[in-house]
């Protein structure tokens, strides 16, 4: 398929506004875990990328640097652990496409996945932890290999998204061992990740739109 | 939960607006970043620099502790969450004299990581040598054998009084760590939460708890403590807290403290002294002297309602250090 720098604006467009409606649904899930502000600092984050994306690079297209000013400006705007983690999976992401201005299947794969050993590398998380890599591992080790096996990037990708929702919900049952959920033990137990599940929510917003899209050319 | 606010979203630009302009002759914001504030006060040449940070919330700190024989620059972040590295290499870049700049913040992943990267972008991009040291006094927030995950609360206060002290002696950018390191090392707290917080942006409570009830442990941002139990008397609670301090810290007949009993923002002064009353009655009778003491709302959350009881065992180099001279707009000591 062909991605086009516009796509990737409409895609963090999207993601834009699905945070929004997901807002306080993070919070929530936010409050059993933290400090209940993991929607709404998803919410600043993204809001100032909307500026950013509406402003300074209407008229970029080159989708490296797209995807690392969006980077940049989600952490300054937010800080907190969400900050780092996102904004360096969007930051090694836009390294991978640098000066493209279109990607086609192998970018995507090379963007994803630069992605989530950006977020893994800056968090030092693994599976199991109880955080966004719960989503993120099993999702890269998964489209890694389907990837590698049949070359299409939307079948790959919707393959990876299955064992993502699988690691999201798996962090129900876990006990948290990173971040501030980790002191509360045991007691972290039956409750969602907030972190997994903005983690998911992401890949989903993606895999929608690239389908979308495809579903319209075809 | 009322608040006397505007709009939600510009709490955190507004508060440091008013703070700043409330105080020129200590404080002003740099050009570059409106989260970044610096002392307006001269300080010796080759004095290493002292940045501290985090979360807005918890006034008066971090900004209120900015001022002479304290920190040089903060960098303030949204409500309970890290500042971005941006505003900290800005901090860094404007306080740094040539001796190095050390960070001081609270061991919580997002610090780890900002103050982290912000350290790496100074050492890279602008060749200034950073140290850090991390508070983690919250004696609840994990066993003694995994000290390393535990959480800084109030005695953040006494690992910034530390390290600005030494900066101000001249000590060298390591011996400041080391200080720092030290007065985190010697120091243990437990709080005790009565009332939840609420978020300005969503307005919910920081976590539930009924009329009648206290939770022991609760954390600086809401993280649920280590016991939820009935309300009990301020000896009672006060009884409670001091216990599990000296149960993990080294104290012996003789020995001597600071103590610090802080508010989490809406628990008045009078229960705070009346929970010092008996801090002061048990070390008594334990035989540990109290060398200095501080009480009052020092690190708060937002309007949580409670308490913390902090310990920090004095030797002559910390003592000196606590006697220190500190001139900042919401903390003066002579």
């Amino acid at each position: 398929m062909e991605f086009t720098s516009a796509d990737l604006k409409n895609y963090f467009d999207e993601v834009i506004e699905m945070i929004e409606e997901e807002k306080d649904y993070l919070c929530e899930l936010d409050r059993k875990l933290g400090d209940g502000d993991h929607g709404v600092t998803m919410s600043i984050g993204w809001q100032a990328a909307k500026e950013m994306i509406d402003g300074d690079l209407k008229d970029e297209d080159d989708c490296g640097k797209i995807s690392m000013i969006v980077g940049k400006t989600f952490l300054n705007a937010v800080g907190s652990s969400v900050g780092p983690l996102y904004a360096t999976g969007l930051m090694r992401g836009a390294k991978t496409v640098k000066k493209k201005t279109v990607l086609n299947d192998d970018d995507l794969a090379e963007y994803w996945l630069a992605f989530v050993n950006g977020v893994q590398e800056r968090g030092q998380a693994k599976a199991g932890d109880k955080t966004m890599m719960d989503t993120l591992e099993p999702f890269g080790e998964a489209f890694q290999v389907k990837f590698e096996s049949a070359n299409e990037f939307i079948p790959a990708f919707d393959h990876a998204l299955g064992f993502a929702r699988k690691g999201m919900e798996s962090t129900k049952e876990m006990i948290s061992q990173k971040g501030r959920s980790s002191r509360l033990g045991e007691r972290s137990v039956g409750f969602q990740d907030p972190g997994a599940t903005s983690a998911y929510l992401m890949l989903l917003t993606f895999l929608a739109y690239v389908k979308n899209k495809s579903a319209q050319v075809s | 939960m009322k608040k006397l606010i505007n709009d939600p979203k510009n709490v955190v630009e507004e508060m440091v607006e008013g703070y700043v302009n409330a105080h020129p002759d200590y404080i002003r914001q740099l050009p570059e970043n409106n989260r970044s504030l610096v002392s307006v006060r001269e300080t010796k040449k080759d004095k290493v620099g002292i940045l501290i940070g985090g979360g807005s919330g918890h006034e008066p700190a971090f900004m209120g502790y900015v001022g002479e024989g304290m920190a040089d620059g903060v960098a303030v972040g949204n409500i309970f969450a890290s500042p971005s590295p941006q505003p900290i290499l800005e901090v860094t870049k404007a306080i740094d004299k040539g001796a190095g700049v050390v960070y001081l913040y609270g061991n919580y992943a997002g610090d780890v990581m900002n103050f982290g990267m912000a350290a790496e972008m100074a050492d890279m991009e602008e060749d200034i040598e950073v140290g850090a040291a991390l508070a983690s006094d919250d004696v609840a927030s994990a066993p003694v054998d995994e000290k390393e995950k535990r959480r800084g609360i109030a005695g953040e206060f006494f690992v910034y009084k530390a390290a600005g002290a030494a900066a101000d002696f001249g000590y060298k950018l390591e011996e400041v760590v080391r200080i720092a390191e030290k007065a985190n090392e010697n120091t243990r707290s437990m709080g005790v939460g009565l009332t939840p917080c609420y978020l300005p942006q969503t307005n919910e409570p920081s976590f539930l708890i009924d009329e009648d009830e206290m939770e022991i442990g609760l954390g600086h941002h809401g993280e649920p403590g280590i016991e939820k139990g009935k309300l009990e008397t301020a000896d009672r609670v006060a009884d409670r807290l001091v216990e599990d301090i000296l149960n993990d810290m080294d104290l012996e007949k003789g020995d001597e403290v600071a103590v610090l009993v802080n508010g989490l923002g809406s628990t008045p002064k009078m229960d705070l002294y009346i929970i010092y009353r008996r801090v002061d009655q048990i070390l008594k009778e334990q035989g540990i002297k109290i060398y200095r003491s501080y009480v009052g709302n020092y690190i708060t959350s937002l309007e949580m309602g409670g308490c913390s009881i902090t310990l920090m065992k004095l030797d002559d180099e910390l003592t000196k250090t606590v006697d220190h001279a500190v001139d900042c707009p919401m903390f003066v000591q002579k």
